[in-house]
């Protein structure tokens, strides 16, 4: 579903690469935690994936597709399928609920009958079915990323991105967000959540790929946030190799 | 793609820039203008060419008793020398270039100059003889033989100069090129402050809407689709231009040209103008390269925010 071959990726201007040698494979229907320090390359990680960048160097293949060999004008109908959703959940402020949901059908050009059907649909599963006709403003937070997660779940992709869901939110939110996510799950779609929230890795026990300054030190199914072969306050000396012995 | 979305954008975002749109309405329209009248000038002087050049004769003068310039003696052309420079004119060598040859005498000179200065005091200080018999030559291809003519008939005795009178018409001709030159050096100067103007309107516009575009990109809408209402926006402000030059230069060739200098008064008597036959061909000209400018200008200003 998600590969990536020795892939580095350096920004320009910065000696260190953001990336650093990944390799790593995600299976269809697996859910899986991205845990790491701020800059540790999981905001890089899920760009890549969503060829928002392109590696500097390796192979990337999402969804059967040669990521770096993909021509510009394939993008939009790749990332059809891939489903992305923000901490600062980026709902339009002047579209109501329901608008804001039917935007990303309406932008990749589904008819007015698929929309009707589709967005009452998903908004009942995330819980808003009340609340179509409300706007952004109106809502709580968690409310709010439920509508972020609506829309990016509408059109039914194989993969969904969350960067720091709930980032912004406090932990009994947080909960009802990651059961949210955990039956979207359920129904088949690959998730890939980059959080620091360790309770809810913990609590989870779901696949967790750790990343300290671009480079994946811990890959473990059923794992948790933290560690233990790791002294806490040696990360971020930017010698992972030297950190893992 | 549905059309009424990109349109209802579209709309959206000459709504959320009126003022920008404004300014690049009238930058267009006066850059067009100029343009417009560029043309209108070329077609001017085409025509003017095509109507004068075909009249436009080789006069050989012949000597007056007035006259010492020339092959003149203070005597009038004798009728030997006058036979003479007709034989000379219907001889096998000049022949295939003559298309006419006709002679003006001293009653008729008299005659075209009355008409041609009716009432002025001139007329009635000129006697016929004093005016100089000629032979009028019409030319087949009077763009390339005229310097054959006035060769081998200006040594000729009794002739006391040969002219050709494309060069009184080179003159205005030059002088309506010159115009229309900087006709087109202003409309240049001034398309390329619309082409910017169009830039910089459609980056803000796209810049106002830079969270939908943000969206878009995200969920997958095809560049096109995102693109389209921006490059609408840009042609829509520059055909409303464009259509505003169009008609500006309908109305200067309807009461300028044809009203003031076609009438009889001014210019209408000797020389044919442009009129709205030419016109109506200008306006599409501008039309399609007002919106061929806003689209590529617009295009470009866009792609900007669709680079992957």
């Amino acid at each position: 579903m998600i590969r990536f071959d020795s892939v580095s990726k350096s920004y320009p201007g910065t000696s260190r690469p953001a990336l650093n040698g990944v390799n790593i494979e995600v299976l269809k229907g697996e859910f899986v935690f991205l845990v790491g320090a701020s800059g540790s390359g999981k905001s890089s990680f899920l760009r890549l994936i969503l060829k928002e960048e392109k590696p500097s160097r390796g192979n990337i293949h999402v969804l059967g597709q040669h990521v770096n060999t993909l021509p510009s004008r394939k993008v939009p109908y790749f990332r059809r399928s891939i489903g992305v959703v923000f901490q600062d959940f980026r709902l339009l402020p002047q579209k109501t609920v329901y608008d804001n949901v039917a935007f990303t059908l309406q932008v990749i050009g589904k008819s007015k009958g698929f929309i009707q059907e589709a967005v009452p649909d998903t908004l009942k599963m995330v819980g808003l079915a009340g609340k179509s006709g409300r706007y952004p403003h109106e809502l709580s937070g968690g409310e709010q990323q439920r509508v972020a997660i609506a829309r990016a779940i509408v059109n039914k992709p194989a993969i969904l991105l969350a960067d720091e869901p709930t980032g912004n939110l406090d932990p009994q939110t947080s909960q009802g967000i990651m059961s949210l996510l955990e039956r979207i799950n359920l129904g088949g779609t690959t998730v890939l959540m980059a959080t620091h929230d360790a309770g809810i890795v913990d609590q989870m026990q779901r696949r967790v790929i750790e990343l300290i300054s671009g480079q994946i030190v811990r890959d473990e199914r059923g794992g948790s946030y933290v560690t233990t072969t790791i002294p806490i306050q040696t990360l971020g000396l930017g010698n992972p190799e030297g950190l893992r012995a | 793609m549905r059309l009424g979305l990109v349109l209802g954008e579209a709309g959206q975002g000459l709504r959320r820039n009126v003022a920008m749109v404004i300014s690049v309405v009238l930058v267009t329209f006066i850059s067009l203008t100029f343009v417009g009248t560029a043309i209108l000038l070329q077609m001017q002087i085409g025509q003017m060419k095509g109507y004068w050049y075909d009249r436009a004769q080789v006069a050989i003068y012949l000597c007056t008793a007035n006259d010492v310039t020339g092959n003149c003696a203070s005597a009038n052309a004798t009728a030997d020398q006058i036979a003479a420079v007709k034989a000379q004119l219907e001889s096998a060598t000049l022949k295939p270039y003559i298309k006419k040859i006709s002679f003006e005498d001293h009653a008729e000179a008299f005659k075209n100059l009355k008409e041609q200065f009716p009432g002025s005091a001139l007329v009635s200080f000129t006697k016929p003889s004093d005016l100089n018999e000629s032979y009028r030559v019409n030319l087949n291809d009077p763009n390339k033989d005229a310097a054959i003519i006035i060769e081998d008939t200006r040594g000729l005795a009794g002739v006391q100069a040969v002219e050709d009178q494309r060069a009184y018409l080179d003159q205005i001709f030059s002088v309506l090129n010159a115009a229309s030159l900087t006709a087109i050096g202003l409309a240049v100067l001034m398309l390329v402050a619309a082409v910017l103007l169009i830039a910089t309107t459609i980056r803000l516009s796209a810049f106002s809407r830079r969270r939908e575009i943000g969206i878009m990109r995200l969920v997958g809408a095809s560049n096109r689709y995102i693109q389209t209402p921006f490059i609408l926006e840009g042609v829509f402000a520059a055909l409303i231009g464009s259509v505003l030059a169009g008609v500006a230069i309908v109305a200067i060739v309807q009461f300028f040209v044809k009203g003031y200098l076609g009438s009889a008064a001014v210019l209408g008597s000797t020389t044919t103008l442009v009129g709205p036959q030419q016109a109506w061909i200008v306006v599409p000209i501008l039309i399609v390269l007002g919106a061929v400018l806003a689209s590529a200008s617009a295009g470009a200003a866009i792609s900007r925010y669709l680079k992957v």
